[in-house]
């Protein structure tokens, strides 16, 4: 099969415990994505799981690539971690289960809510990951029409 | 109500958006410390009421397309916050209020859940 053609494409890093830029990355995909006039509910969907992904790169693994995508159909995240990995990921998934510190949910995180809520607000979800080297997730919301991003 | 009203109404110290008091207009709130609850069930528009005075919670208003946030019990966000505010042009109100007291006089005054299943 052809690889879909990428419109634009832009990179991200985020580090561990690097709370106060927590949500800088999501926050320029908003911008960018509202640039190229993707609709307002699609950014807002991409950008929470954006921010919960972006969160769990903070709070559990080393450091992380977070890759916007913009294709003509969709817009991908694929954020490549180098960690701990996750050992259970049906585990993980499930609403509730967390192996938060008090430190991160003193910020409002750590809920065990985060992979779960990413799913939910996606369109395509994909997750891999390798414990002690780290996980790479793939979402992505499908889009009704082209990016604009000729203009952009 | 206009964020204004909502101001006078609770007797806030208005931390940043002065400016916008009188275009946000609050129908629905959402009350949380758990940022994670805000990210996974407000909805649109809705006014963030929390106790949680961290970046997070204007980050988490900012991607959920809250219409600005209510610190209750006293609580005021440090300089960085405002900052972060200001860059996304979210409004910060903060009460002495108890989050009980604050969800109780917004009911009454006619505003709504702004919250998902």
């Amino acid at each position: 099969m052809r690889e879909p053609e990428i419109l634009y494409v832009e990179r991200f890093r985020i580090l561990h415990n690097d709370y106060e830029h927590g949500g800088d990355a999501a926050a320029a995909i908003k911008s960018i994505l509202k640039e190229l006039g993707i609709p307002q509910e699609e950014i807002r969907r991409l950008s929470i799981a954006n921010f919960e992904a972006e969160m769990n790169v903070i709070m559990y693994a080393e450091e992380a690539e977070m890759e916007l995508q913009v294709l003509a159909d969709a817009v991908c995240i694929v954020l490549t971690d180098r960690g701990q990995g996750i050992p259970d990921i049906e585990l993980a998934m499930t609403p509730g289960y967390s192996t938060a510190t008090p430190a991160m949910r003193e910020r409002g995180f750590g809920a065990g809510l985060g992979l779960p809520n990413i799913k939910k607000n996606v369109d395509r979800f994909e997750i891999k990951s390798a414990v002690g080297v780290g996980t790479t997730l793939r979402y992505s919301i499908s889009l009704k029409h082209t990016p604009r991003t000729g203009e952009a | 109500m206009h964020l204004r009203e909502l101001s006078t109404l609770l007797d806030c110290e208005v931390v940043w958006g002065h400016d916008l008091l009188d275009r946000r207009e609050v129908k629905t709130c959402f009350a949380a410390d758990l940022m994670s609850d805000v990210l996974a069930f407000s909805e649109p528009g809705a006014l963030l009421i929390t106790g949680l005075a961290s970046l997070q919670s204007v980050h988490a208003a900012d991607v959920a397309d809250l219409t600005g946030i209510l610190y209750v019990g006293g609580k005021r966000p440090a300089e960085q916050v405002l900052g972060l505010a200001r860059q996304r042009a979210i409004p910060l109100l903060t009460t002495r209020h108890s989050m009980f007291d604050v969800c109780a006089i917004l009911r009454e005054a006619g505003l709504k859940p702004g919250c998902k299943d």
